[in-house]
């Protein structure tokens, strides 16, 4: 019989964590995602592994950095404001070609905002939220069950593809209560860490960096990454589809927002209206493809956000070229989640 | 024949792009021989910060890491406890630890962790072409302090070794020069005492070492090397300040 386990979405990305060879966690409390080092602190002595708490979400994103370089598998996690906090590092990473995973449970803002759920760091995390042009793998759940699935997914994603890896979550994935099928790890063939630093011995020294200052030797390293996230594109995408195959108006939205608006597409086809939901799974890369497949027939897309628009313009960048793109978003605030009887009545308005 | 001096093996065997005059390279160079000394090498992880300090990939023959700004004490704590066995080591300007890094230092410090520092101040930002630091001596002149450091505005320079010495988790804090024979072999000593705390497991152990910036403070080599052994030391004096093994 699969067990199951009824727990936190917080706490099911700590259990994948862990069952994915996480054994070095470093980070900072900040609701509402405090369960997970709680989680750790009390989890990884027991493996042997390490939890420390931070003097800041700087040091700690740099703890990661650290333990990254030496090959072991390591995450952090925070909320919105210390995400900000968390870029420099998440650049230094990237340039570097560090893997790692980095939990964001958003919460809303700007500045200090409020611990209610928000999808307003969208742009921050998909269009590279330090400096210098990168890119990070993000993947956005929308249940405690892809809490921990894609926690374990982003652990070999970012080894294979040496590209930081975040879980998008909010307030509302991350402290709601699911059933959960602790899946065990995918045996996935994975790339042999050559690179790492370990203590030259015998061997040619290795270096972890990102500074390079030769003629053309930074233009080259930088299409050596952008080639890495066109690779992603190609082949990592993924997103759910939901009741699209006669769809005349297409809903789309992502993470929790998406949880809602699913019960207002399933409420809009008990009145007969012909409507379904594209969920992208991965924010980056971004299921361009999806979207133009299913625009090519469906000319009419309806984003829904718990924010005043971010990933609307990558849908609008996707869809097929004679599509109408509408928004409905909420932007950060208390009690700003949309009901699903207020989404009906944007599905109604937008469905001719 | 009996061969009594030589090229460190922790060091390659190229040209270094400091400045003439600057004392990167001897630091490079007794940092190395230390290295040897205790056969680290092989099992050594060094953490690069930013600055003219980043390099010294270029110079050490030994596994490196290159940290933020500020960033190499955090960095190197994700090394040490993920690599245990590892024979881990910042190298860091003033600048670099005592302004923007002064979390990093000061929490890596006091936790304890089992890693060396090697700290670097030359009183000025080097890389960026010299303007004020931490360090800066009252009354120097810098491209930022153009009127001379001023401590009613710009505070008095900041004391790493005293001030990191007070913490339970440093083991060693010792402060040194190369500027004369003398200073360089205590200078030389006091670097193997601060490994022998890593290498014997006995925590965080913290050099830091004044050194000339004939460029930034626009004086020709020798000046710069008196500067170091009279303005520098009347303010930064050498000498332990905690030895908490006794070693």
């Amino acid at each position: 019989m699969t067990k199951r386990l009824f727990m936190k979405g917080n706490e099911a990305i700590a259990m994948a964590a862990i069952e994915a060879g996480c054994r070095y966690y470093f980070g900072y409390p900040i609701t509402p995602q405090s369960d997970i080092p709680e989680y750790m602190s009390r989890e990884l002595p027991k493996l042997g592994g390490e939890f420390i708490q931070a003097e800041s979400e700087v040091a700690s994103i740099n703890m990661l950095l650290g333990a990254s370089a030496t090959g072991v598998r390591a995450m952090t996690s925070s909320s919105s404001p210390g995400i900000s906090l968390k870029q420099e590092g998440i650049s230094y990473m990237s340039g570097a070609e560090l893997p790692g995973v980095i939990v964001n449970i958003c919460r809303s803002g700007p500045g200090l905002g409020g611990i209610d759920a928000s999808q307003a760091d969208y742009f921050q995390a998909v269009k590279g939220g330090g400096h210098g042009g990168y890119h990070i793998i993000v993947l956005a759940p929308a249940s405690v069950q892809e809490m921990y699935d894609l926690t374990m997914l982003a652990f070999d994603l970012s080894d294979i593809y040496r590209v930081p890896a975040m879980i998008l979550g909010d307030s509302v994935v991350g402290q709601m209560k699911e059933p959960v099928v602790p899946n065990k790890r995918p045996a996935t063939e994975l790339p042999p860490k050559n690179w790492v630093v370990r203590g030259k011995g015998d061997g040619e020294q290795r270096v972890v960096k990102s500074l390079y200052l030769g003629d053309g030797e930074l233009e080259a390293h930088n299409w050596k990454l952008h080639g890495r996230y066109q690779e992603l594109r190609d082949k990592e995408t993924r997103w759910e589809e939901f009741m699209l195959d006669d769809a005349e108006l297409v809903v789309t939205a992502f993470g929790s927002a998406a949880r809602i608006a699913k019960t207002a597409v399933m409420a809009a086809r008990d009145n007969g209206i012909k409507v379904g939901l594209l969920r992208p799974i991965t924010l980056f890369p971004f299921p361009e493809k999806a979207f133009r497949a299913v625009t090519e027939r469906c000319k009419r897309v309806l984003d829904i956000e718990l924010n005043a628009g971010q990933m609307v313009e990558d849908v609008r960048l996707s869809v097929a070229r004679d599509a109408e793109v509408f928004f409905y978003g909420r932007p950060p605030g208390a009690g700003s989640l949309p009901t699903p009887e207020e989404l009906l009545e944007q599905i109604k308005k937008y469905y001719v | 024949m009996q061969q009594v001096f030589k090229k460190p093996v922790s060091l390659k065997d190229v040209q270094t792009h400091f400045c003439p005059g600057c004392h990167h390279g001897t630091f490079h160079r007794i940092v190395a021989e230390a290295m040897d000394e205790f056969g680290v090498q092989k099992k050594t992880i060094g953490v690069a910060s930013v600055g003219c300090s980043v390099f010294l990939y270029g110079y050490f023959d030994i596994d490196v890491v290159e940290a933020p700004h500020g960033r190499a004490p955090a960095v190197a704590t994700g090394v040490k406890r993920a690599r245990p066995d590892a024979f881990v080591f910042t190298y860091q300007g003033d600048g670099d630890l005592a302004a923007i890094g002064t979390s990093e230092i000061i929490h890596a410090a006091n936790r304890g962790e089992d890693m060396t520092v090697i700290f670097v101040n030359n009183t000025t930002y080097g890389m960026t072409g010299g303007q004020m630091a931490p360090t800066t001596l009252v009354g120097q002149r810098t491209s930022t302090s153009p009127y001379g450091r001023n401590q009613g505005k710009d505070g008095a320079p900041i004391r790493m070794a005293e001030l990191l010495a007070q913490l339970e988790g440093v083991g060693f804090s010792a402060r040194v020069a190369v500027n004369n024979p003398k200073n360089l072999m205590d200078a030389k000593r006091q670097i193997k005492k601060a490994f022998r705390y890593q290498v014997e497991g006995k925590g965080f152990s913290f050099i830091e070492a004044l050194s000339a910036c004939p460029t930034n403070w626009g004086m020709n080599p020798i000046s710069a090397n008196e500067r170091v052994g009279t303005e520098m030391c009347d303010y930064f004096p050498l000498g332990v300040f905690k030895n908490a093994a006794d070693l």
